[in-house]
């Protein structure tokens, strides 16, 4: 489904990562391992079409998306390390503003729903300032379940949820690979078991 | 012309090209730049006017034109960097922007002290030396925003949309502070303007103008040469070029 | 709704639930022109003459300490990359953004204005060719300066950069801006100058959002 071949990326005149080549099919939950600094996040990036490789492509479906990457842009859930999300707005309007970008259609029912099940009962109308760490990361990984998409990038997810987050989150993960669904993740910590099955992808450090 | 120009965007053959141009600019530029400033400070006729003084127009005018010139070049290599991708076309824009730059001062200075015996004071509101000052200010700009940015790729990139945010403003600014100047000073006599000029006063200044163009070429080649030996310090190329200086010295 | 019309109302909203910083540049605008006429002279012959320029150049160096949250809150959260990831076009986005950020910022200036003249003891002629100069020309100063900020967002310290790589860039608009009140004051006619600010407006808007766009992904990267 998603294939990336000969990604090299250059930093600050540093190679971090030359001529790697993954592809991810339907079904695969892909974790990418790597120790700081080895390039995760641009690799991520470079995925999701937000920066550009300094050689190489990213086909979605055989189509280039450097080319054309509308029909990829529609199936993708990013969530990078920053939230995405203002923190002068309440939970609700930031999803809600969110959604409408994306051309993502949910209604009220179906917003609340998944705020409740996410563990945000009662704070969907306070400024997203006002949460905590914990909770800011919920409010921003809802969108997985609001948005219809089949990959999900994610670059830390589990970072600042407690342990109850986590086992939701993977949970939610292995109910997307089973039904068909990509999931791209970086990790500080291992995967658990209910993450599923999954495959790893070692980024080395270059010097 | 493609097909010439394009393996110049690897860093290693544009290195290999700088190497092979470097000496024809300082031929040339030592030739012209003697022979134009022997010719003018020494055997062209004085100025009617203006005696001797005159002669700093071998020094002014052709800064003040390169300075332009090199800032339109900027902006060209900016603009084939983001067209084409290639990073040598931003590392060629920013060594030659303190060169641009050190132009304008020249080209400021020598301006200001021709004033001193045309009018008086060393500096004056006049139109061609404002619109050098803001040049002058376009350059910092350009430097300044490259040196913000630790990542030297974006930092080029960030650089080039402002060197053409510059030049298409350079007419702007120019006819604007044109116009301001007459509006606040009435009819001075510009003395830039110089209806007709005597060829034998001409001829020295355009071998001089050569002489410069070819001298910022030659400090380009070694800015160039640098930037990207630092930039590529960690390739290969750049490791074994540095091997092989090491064993001859040895 | 369309999605640019929810950008739109959504930084409308924002602006407004943060007002210290709507109101700090205006605040700025007003305290500079006051300094005129104490370090100059309070002679309202002396401050009639120097009030154009005055003004515009407060303008424009209150318009660069607003411009800074122009992208970068939204940069700074992660909405850039959503934005980006969204699939809507980023040069739209961007002229949307820089419309309610002129609204915000600039015309609370616009209705200062009136004050703002009657302290450098300008005559109604002038404040009306003042006003059409506001008008046009600090639009112009949104576009460019958008640019400018794209550049910029994602450095730490942009402020004083955000600056130096403005001004030089805003002189022709002060030109025709202040020469065009001047005019006015000396009962001449000013749209010559009216009509070049208005065509370097349709330049620019025209123009910039692209030039926004490209700066925020470089930004971005």
């Amino acid at each position: 489904m998603l294939e990336a071949c000969e990604i090299t990326c250059i930093k600050r005149d540093r190679t971090l990562f030359e001529g790697i080549s993954l592809s991810v099919d339907a079904g695969d939950l892909l974790y990418l391992r790597g120790p700081n600094g080895a390039g995760k996040t641009s690799l991520l990036r470079i995925l999701t079409g937000l920066s550009a490789p300094d050689s190489g492509t990213v086909r979605f479906n055989s189509v280039d998306i450097a080319v054309n990457a509308s029909a990829y842009l529609s199936n993708l859930v990013y969530l990078g390390h920053k939230s995405g999300t203002n923190g002068s707005l309440s939970a609700i309007d930031n999803l809600k503003f969110w959604l409408a970008q994306h051309s993502a259609n949910a209604d009220d029912d179906a917003l609340y729903e998944t705020l409740a099940r996410i563990g945000l009962v009662g704070l969907e109308d306070v400024p997203v300032r006002y949460l905590s760490a914990g909770q800011q990361r919920r409010v921003a990984l809802s969108r997985l379940w609001l948005k219809k998409a089949s990959v999900w990038v994610l670059d830390e997810p589990f970072t600042a949820l407690d342990t109850k987050g986590v086992a939701l989150l993977e949970q939610f993960m292995k109910h997307h690979v089973e039904n068909g669904g990509v999931v791209i993740t970086t990790s500080h910590q291992a995967l658990s078991e209910e993450a599923g099955r999954y495959r790893v992808f070692d980024l080395e450090y270059r010097f | 012309m493609w097909k010439w120009l394009h393996p110049y965007a690897k860093t290693e053959r544009a290195y290999q090209l700088c190497i092979t141009l470097q000496p024809w600019f300082w031929a040339g530029a030592c030739i012209c730049l003697v022979v134009g400033t022997v010719w003018g400070l020494a055997f062209a006729p004085q100025d009617y006017q203006q005696g001797d003084s005159f002669r700093i127009i071998y020094i002014h005018v052709p800064s003040a034109i390169l300075s332009m010139g090199t800032y339109v070049a900027m902006a060209v290599a900016a603009l084939v960097g983001m067209v084409w991708q290639w990073r040598t076309a931003y590392m060629t824009m920013i060594a030659m922007a303190p060169i641009g730059a050190v132009m304008t001062f020249v080209a400021l200075f020598t301006g200001a002290a021709w004033g001193k015996p045309m009018w008086g004071a060393w500096w004056v509101w006049d139109a061609r030396l404002t619109s050098e000052l803001i040049l002058l200010f376009l350059y910092v700009g350009v430097i300044a925003l490259y040196g913000a940015f630790e990542d030297k790729q974006q930092a080029g990139k960030a650089a080039g949309v402002m060197a053409l945010v510059g030049v298409v403003n350079i007419p702007i600014i120019h006819y604007s502070v044109e116009w301001w100047n007459t509006l606040h000073q009435g009819a001075t006599i510009s003395k830039f303007d110089n209806p007709s000029i005597a060829p034998e006063m001409l001829w020295p200044l355009l071998i001089n103008l050569l002489g410069f163009a070819l001298f910022i070429g030659a400090v380009t080649t070694i800015r160039l040469r640098n930037e990207i030996v630092l930039r590529e310090l960690h390739r290969p190329w750049v490791q074994a070029l540095a091997q092989q200086r090491l064993e001859k010295e040895a | 709704m369309s999605l640019y019309q929810g950008i739109f109302v959504r930084d409308m909203h924002i602006a407004f639930k943060q007002k210290a910083e709507l109101v700090q540049p205006i605040m700025f605008l007003l305290m500079v022109v006051t300094l005129f006429p104490l370090g100059v002279s309070p002679s309202p012959d002396t401050l009639q003459r120097i009030g154009p320029g005055v003004l515009w150049i407060a303008a424009i160096l209150s318009s660069l300490m607003a411009m800074e949250r122009m992208f970068r809150d939204d940069f700074q959260d992660g909405t850039m990359e959503q934005y980006v990831l969204s699939g809507m076009s980023l040069a739209g986005i961007s002229a949307v953004k820089v419309c309610a950020h002129w609204l915000v910022s600039f015309v609370p200036m616009l209705v200062l204005s009136p004050l703002l003249a009657m302290f450098l003891n300008l005559t109604f002629d002038m404040y009306v060719a003042l006003i059409i100069t506001l008008l046009l020309g600090t639009p112009l100063l949104s576009f460019i300066g958008a640019i400018a900020v794209g550049l910029t967002v994602g450095l730490q310290k942009g402020g004083v950069l955000l600056a130096l790589l403005l001004i030089p860039v805003f002189i022709p608009l002060l030109i025709f801006a202040t020469s065009a009140v001047d005019s006015a004051a000396l009962q001449l006619p000013y749209y010559p100058q009216i009509a070049i600010i208005a065509a370097m407006l349709l330049l620019s808007a025209a123009i910039a959002p692209f030039a926004i766009a490209y700066s925020l992904k470089v930004s971005q990267n």
